[in-house]
């Protein structure tokens, strides 16, 4: 189940820079599993120190928000594209 | 889930355009979609903008073109020579002006048929629903965390729709909040990121046209909200990716459990925002890092004295090329692959542009095991202020 992983620009500098990156998993939390073991640094932005997912970053599986699915056991199917979309909050300065 | 209603004030609805408005709207009143009648619910309709900035920039342009027939400008902030580069409202002569009444200067030449009231005030919880209150559409055009929750805030207390929009770098969001049976901005994200951890606009920089794309979006869906066309992004998320040209659009649901638009609500009152996000007192400029410092004199001294200090530069190399201080480029981003360049023997002086980035790497290293590391205070900004003003500043 080969899906696609899509960065988002705050966390592309801790990727590599990399906008995407594709992984075969079964699930969610196994692609982001695969994610932050390819990308070290982007586990303390994705993932508290107790493995929990951070408040302000979001998950999606193609358009469902993972909170309104089965979290981090949602099942991903090949060509299913996860979405990372961190709360963002510039635009007046 | 497209429409809102007005509500009754004091003053009497307007029920005609005049000759000169007929004419500046006539290519609003040739679509059956606009027409006299839609005219004259932007006519009748107050709009407020929280924020005269990169987002408020198109949307006061546009929202004052298209007849709104109230504007109201929040902004507390001063023209800065930083904000030309996408702050399109503002002309070079405005530098140094209160944003709010500078706008209000450029709206008014632009359409002077229209009322704008500029309100040189910082959004707080004691003045928000007073100042909401008399306004139809709320626009978020701020540029913080604690504002953005306020904002919301206040619009489900009061039952106002809030149009949504920010930015970051390349990337941009846009909704709509506040729609009756519709999403907050908390059943989006119930909480904050962290101070410091995404930085703003100053710090990570930003392409000056995407607020100007954002912001437009967001003047469009507050036209088809008080004209009642078209399909709202209320329950919609809009993602727009400005390098790959890409829009996105992902489910936005309304959160049953939401404690501000949820069945059972708790937060009935505006609470303490800057608590809520973890800032205390003023902006926090920074992450809540305690690291040794130097300032840019001390170090100056001690380069003059001939002490053997290394100078790690924590930026990117395209700020090296601006300006530097011959310190060792690693990208805070890569400090943890490449820290074995590091000789924890020497003396180490870590700098940025403003020493946000370089506490971290101060704090990182010490945790580390770097007994010999200082950050430069203030970054290569403040060693122009106070050191080489001829090392520019950006």
């Amino acid at each position: 189940m080969a899906v696609k992983v899509m960065i988002p620009t705050p966390l592309r500098a801790y990727a590599g820079k990399r906008d995407s990156a594709e992984f075969k998993a079964a699930t969610v939390g196994e692609a982001l599993s695969h994610l932050t073991t390819e990308f070290a640094d982007l586990r303390k932005h994705l993932f508290t120190e107790d493995g929990k997912l951070r408040s302000f970053v979001n998950v999606y599986v193609n358009d469902e928000d993972i909170r309104y699915l089965a979290k981090e056991n949602t099942p991903t199917k090949d060509g299913d594209t996860i979405s990372i979309v961190p709360s963002i909050a510039g635009g007046c300065c | 889930m497209g429409t809102i209603t007005q509500p009754q004030t004091g003053a009497k609805a307007a029920a005609t355009l005049s000759n000169d408005e007929i004419l500046r709207y006539s290519r609003h009143l040739i679509m059956p979609e606009v027409g006299m009648e839609g005219q004259l619910k932007l006519k009748n309709a107050k709009v407020l903008l929280i924020g005269t900035g990169g987002l408020g920039a198109p949307l006061g342009l546009y929202l004052a073109a298209a007849g709104v027939g109230k504007l109201g400008l929040v902004d507390f902030d001063v023209v800065d020579f930083t904000n030309l580069q996408r702050q399109v409202t503002f002309g070079t002569s405005d530098v140094g002006k209160f944003k709010s009444e500078a706008a209000r200067e450029r709206l008014s030449n632009l359409n002077p048929a229209i009322e704008i009231q500029a309100f040189e005030t910082k959004l707080t919880s004691e003045n928000a629903l007073e100042l909401f209150k008399d306004f139809d559409v709320i626009v978020d055009g701020t540029d913080n965390f604690p504002t953005r929750y306020l904002v919301n805030d206040a619009c489900i207390l009061l039952g106002k729709p809030n149009v949504y929009g920010s930015i970051f770098r390349f990337e941009g969001q846009a909704t709509v909040f506040g729609m009756p049976d519709g999403p907050c901005y908390r059943c989006l994200y119930p909480e904050p990121p962290p101070p410091g951890l995404v930085p703003s606009c100053a710090e990570g920089g930003v392409l000056g046209v995407l607020p100007g794309i954002v912001g437009s979006i967001q003047a469009m869906e507050t036209i088809k909200l008080l004209l009642g066309i078209g399909d709202s992004l209320a329950g919609r998320l809009l993602l727009f990716d400005a390098l790959g040209m890409k829009f996105r659009e992902l489910k936005l649901r309304k959160n049953p459990n939401c404690p501000m638009c949820g069945e059972h609500r708790t937060i009935t009152k505006l609470i303490d925002y800057y608590e809520f996000c973890g800032v205390r007192g003023e902006e926090a400029p920074g992450p809540d890092v305690q690291v040794p410092e130097i300032t840019p004199r001390e170090l100056k001294s001690r380069l003059d004295r001939g002490d053997d200090l290394f100078i790690l530069d924590v930026r990117e190399p395209h700020e090296y090329q601006i300006c530097n201080l011959k310190g060792h480029l690693i990208p805070l981003g890569e400090l943890t692959r490449r820290v074995h360049e590091l000789d924890s023997s020497r003396e180490i002086v870590a700098h940025c542009r403003s020493g946000k980035r370089s506490a971290e790497a101060v704090d990182f290293l010490r945790k580390a095991g770097f007994r010999k590391i200082l950050n430069l205070k203030g970054g290569i900004l403040a060693w122009s202020d106070e050191v080489d003003p001829t090392v520019p500043k950006y």
